[in-house]
């Protein structure tokens, strides 16, 4: 009897603090969705913003926020994998590779406003680089370069090492080995590792802040080397700046809708592609 | 008989860093025929078996001392390219290890490894090792499927299948029934007194009926020395030396 007391009050203490997790991600998703339903039409999606950001729409930001993200994630899940790969499959065991894995780790640490303050001294500044796409891609990519690189590493980690022996014993070379059996293998975990990082890339502030962004622009950007809105500035900015608080705080809320619903969509399209792979092998 | 010798380990010694595990291992591996590696666990007749096929290069700080002939040629020399030396010498795992892919690409990766395009000889040769394997009749209408989805005996066999796809001289078995229920070890056997036709095996085993009945030739190591070898109906009717006898009997191990 009193164990049966112990085992369902346990069950019920689990299953309600797994409650609470989804009510709080539920009760945002109602309040944004509230919020910002009404300030979404057509023209706020397809427009660009007029009249000091009180009427128009923001697309500009939207296709910002595109480029931003798919720029940075182009630079960094390359450089990522291949980091990666070379930790997990090639380095040797030494004292090198321990202080590359430190740093791969304190780079994770580092508050994203400072990767903006680098990214503005070094590619703004110093490469010249202005404010721009490129500084804001680059920057955005040495952000999520350490959680694209451990999510590989741990991917890759994870593939049996009988996969390597099997393909090694039948006379394949280590990097055909590494190209045809383990990276494939590593494929579904590497894009989960892709997914949280497009996450985060798309709803980052600061590491825009000063390498890409401008608060206010009446077309699109021309080439990579011009300013960019994105969604997460254009918030900040519509909460900060102007004279016009309350119909620009209708225009943040519709700014945050448009960005869960990005992020959401991604997501759900990078699990669908996950499971697919899955079930294929 | 009139026997060929197909492979020879000489006078070899092998160590993890600094630890001997194995001393002065001299063997000669018939033609066509099965050759079997016994000895209680830790004896290192898996550690002997990974450096017939240079397995072993890829453990760190391990040295390898004499040599290990094929027709006649070093496999551990100056010259030798160490992914031919796989591919002439083919190895079967302990646990089936088939790749996260359909069965039809387990076996055409071996052959896609070495550069063939040709489909058609493909299709031709991946048909062929399957029915080599004696897997043809259970995966003919499914070769699309992933290989993960066969049971532990046909994913075995499939692994043999594999091996085969690359013609290999030599067919190297680590315990390949260890993990496999007893219809599935019986096939396995089976299989091999067919194989050893056309190939030359090596296998190791913990399983002594299984040396008994499969066996043309027996080595029994124990702590990486080699204690006996010879003709299988010899070590196990009439071994030359009493720790021989004490093992097979089952006094321990």
């Amino acid at each position: 009897m009193n164990k049966d007391i112990t085992q369902k009050l346990g069950f019920i203490c689990l299953s309600l603090c797994a409650l609470i997790t989804v009510f709080f991600l539920g009760t945002l998703i109602y309040f944004i969705v509230v919020r910002g339903a009404g300030a979404i039409s057509w023209q706020f999606l397809t427009d660009v913003p007029r009249k000091f950001m009180t009427q128009g729409g923001v697309a500009p930001a939207i296709v910002g926020t595109f480029y931003l993200t798919l720029g940075s994630i182009m630079i960094a899940l390359p450089l990522g994998l291949a980091c990666a790969v070379y930790l997990c499959e090639y380095s040797p065991k030494s004292v090198v590779v321990n202080i590359i894995r430190i740093s791969i780790n304190n780079l994770a640490g580092v508050p994203s406003v400072v990767f903006g303050l680098f990214g503005m001294a070094v590619f703004v500044k110093f490469l010249g680089f202005g404010v721009s796409i490129l500084s804001g891609c680059l920057t955005l990519a040495i952000m999520v370069l350490p959680s694209i690189i451990s999510a590989s590493q741990e991917s890759l980690m994870a593939v049996p090492q009988s996969y390597r022996e099997a393909s090694l014993a039948l006379g394949a070379t280590q990097w055909y080995t590494i190209k045809k059996i383990v990276v494939p293998s590593a494929l579904p975990g590497i894009l989960t590792g892709v997914i949280l990082s497009v996450g985060r890339v798309a709803g980052e502030t600061a590491p825009i802040l000063f390498t890409a962004g401008t608060f206010y622009m009446r077309g699109y950007p021309k080439s990579i080397f011009s300013e960019v809105m994105a969604l997460p500035y254009h918030i900040y900015a519509l909460m900060t700046e102007g004279a016009h608080p309350v119909a620009q705080t209708k225009i943040a809320y519709g700014c945050a809708l448009i960005l869960l619903i990005l992020v959401l969509t991604v997501s759900t399209l990078a699990i669908f592609i996950r499971q697919k792979q899955r079930s294929m092998s | 008989m009139d026997e060929k010798v197909r492979m020879e380990i000489k006078n070899m010694n092998f160590y993890y860093g600094t630890k001997q595990a194995l001393c002065d291992i001299n063997i000669q591996v018939y033609r066509n025929r099965v050759t079997a590696i016994i000895g209680p666990s830790g004896c290192g007749k898996s550690t002997l078996i990974r450096l017939l096929n240079r397995m072993n290069d890829l453990i760190p700080h391990a040295r390898i001392e004499g040599e290990v002939l094929l027709d006649g040629h070093n496999i551990y020399g100056p010259d030798e390219d160490v992914v031919d030396v796989r591919r002439k010498i083919g190895m079967v795992f302990q646990k089936p290890n088939p790749f996260p892919k359909s069965i039809f690409e387990n076996v055409a990766y071996g052959l896609r490894v070495n550069g063939i395009k040709d489909r058609q000889y493909i299709r031709r040769k991946v048909e062929k090792s399957i029915k080599d394997a004696a897997l043809w009749g259970e995966v003919k209408d499914r070769l699309n499927d992933s290989a993960l989805a066969l049971s532990g005996g046909q994913q075995q066999r499939l692994c043999i299948a594999r091996a085969l796809a690359v013609e290999p001289e030599v067919l190297l078995m680590d315990e390949p029934a260890s993990a496999l229920d007893p219809t599935s070890t019986s096939k396995i056997e089976e299989l091999i007194q067919e194989l050893k036709k056309r190939y030359t095996i090596i296998i190791v085993t913990h399983n002594m009926q299984q040396a008994a009945r499969i066996s043309d030739y027996t080595a029994f190591l124990m702590l990486g020395q080699m204690v006996e070898y010879d003709l299988t109906p010899k070590i196990f009717t009439n071994p030359a030396k009493k720790v021989t006898e004490d093992y097979i009997t089952g006094r321990f191990g």
